[in-house]
């Protein structure tokens, strides 16, 4: 059957990786395409004029962008091992809390990355604030999906950035004592076969080092 | 199920958040009770009871179990009672293009119009600009439909109208026409208010002003 699948990504995105995740865990066929994104191709700008971003999803020629709703296009799309749960309330506290870490978490994230050391104390009393909520969010499950990674987990990759940043910066903000139970989680996606080959930490350690680096001078 | 059903929306008549499950609601017929917060005092110990990590309208309580965000609770309602009123196409790509829009009309467009309404001076101008650019490229995805769900009104249709109803409160204090800028979604708007579960679930656009401009004075906007 030639149906043909091709994702525009970046090794660096947390979003692009998410969508690489969803693919492999159901067995689909796909053509990567690794933007360049100080360089964008003529093909992105085509098939994604409005934001102009990777990830990129193209299926049958069909273009489909912002990473939550391609993981929906591909979860109604190819139903083996599917990533939200059937049931219309379990979907909605999914979807919330997906879009809780992108809204959230990830510009916290971001602004920390950007900051300089006076800044920092205020920005990771904010993370943390997120962290306290996905822990108890966590609660005693295995993962955020319940028994098996769901589509909180796949959105949830954006914590594994924030390691890479807190180690590269030298600070404390997602520790195994204030947060055990997302700890161990973050142990357990890392043992899943497929999670692991989409997250690449030590070769973003290696570039958020050269990128970053240098302003933990000014703690 | 309808007879057993228990739904509760914590409302804000003006919020164009609000406003999307009011119009989902009405759409597919279920009946409900408002229990309308006032934004502009301190939040009721109920909102933030059942959503403790935004503290924020609109919340939709159904048997008890809170849902929170407005177009996930659209998305919750239209997939609760699939039995009628289709609001998001059963295609998945016609799907995505819808949630894509409504994605886009959030971080895009509601960003735009709050600094037409709450802004003034070169903030509110830049916030002009880019509104009408933003919407736009939504009249674009009208095509030659007379709504944004085809021949019926649908999920973006519902997730853009309660911005419809905020055009003339933005007019007023952008003084500009967004009429002259997009004709075609001026006339679709105009389309969705002839419905009757349109109309009956939202206050008129000079109501919205009113009731602006009393929220802008109490909150000192």
């Amino acid at each position: 059957m030639a149906e043909e699948v091709k994702l525009f990504g970046m090794w660096a995105s947390p979003f692009s990786r998410r969508i690489e995740v969803a693919l492999k865990m159901k067995g689909i066929q796909y053509e990567y395409i690794e933007e360049d994104l100080s360089n964008k191709s003529p093909s992105l700008l085509n098939y994604n004029p409005v934001h102009k971003k990777v990830p990129v999803l193209l299926h049958k020629g069909k273009p489909v962008a912002e990473s939550l709703v391609i993981l929906e296009y591909i979860d109604e799309t190819w139903k083996q091992n599917p990533i939200l749960p059937a049931d219309p309330y379990e979907k909605a506290m999914a979807r919330f809390w997906a879009k809780f870490l992108d809204e959230k978490l990830w510009p916290a994230a971001k602004k920390v990355v950007l900051s300089k050391g006076e800044e920092h104390k205020g920005l990771i009393e904010e993370i943390q604030e997120h962290l306290k909520t996905l822990e108890s969010e966590l609660k005693e499950k295995k993962f955020f999906g319940g028994e098996s990674l769901g589509f909180v987990d796949i959105a949830a990759n954006i914590i594994f950035w924030l390691l890479v940043v807190q180690e590269t910066l030298g600070l404390d903000i997602l520790t195994e004592d204030k947060f055990p139970g997302l700890h161990e989680w973050n142990h357990r996606l890392l043992d899943d076969a497929v999670f692991k080959e989409c997250v690449s930490m030590e070769r973003l350690l290696a570039s958020f080092k050269v990128r970053f680096g240098a302003l933990t001078a000014s703690k | 199920m309808a007879n057993s059903d228990h739904i509760v929306l914590l409302d804000y008549s003006v919020s164009p958040f609000a406003m999307r499950v009011r119009l989902a609601l009405a759409a597919k017929g279920v009946e409900y009770l408002i229990k309308e917060e006032d934004l502009t005092q301190s939040k009721s110990s109920l909102l933030l009871k059942v959503n403790p990590v935004h503290k924020k309208i609109p919340v939709l309580i159904h048997n008890g179990k809170p849902v929170c965000e407005s177009l996930i609770i659209v998305e919750y309602i239209d997939e609760v009672w699939k039995d009628r009123c289709r609001l998001l196409p059963a295609d998945p790509y016609q799907r995505a293009k819808a949630k894509f829009w409504a994605d886009f009309i959030d971080k895009m467009v509601y960003p735009s119009g709050y600094k037409v309404w709450a802004a003034n001076g070169e903030v509110q101008e830049a916030g002009k600009k880019e509104f009408i650019d933003r919407i736009k490229m939504l009249e674009g995805e009208l095509k030659s439909n007379p709504y944004f769900g085809g021949e019926t009104l649908g999920f973006l249709d519902i997730a853009f109208l309660p911005l419809y109803y905020w055009f003339h409160t933005l007019e007023t204090f952008g003084k500009f026409s967004i009429e002259a800028e997009c004709p075609k979604l001026v006339a679709w708007g105009k389309r969705c208010m002839e419905e009757e579960f349109v109309y009956t679930s939202l206050p008129h656009p000079h109501k919205v002003y009113d009731l602006v401009v009393d929220y802008k004075k109490k909150m000192g906007i």
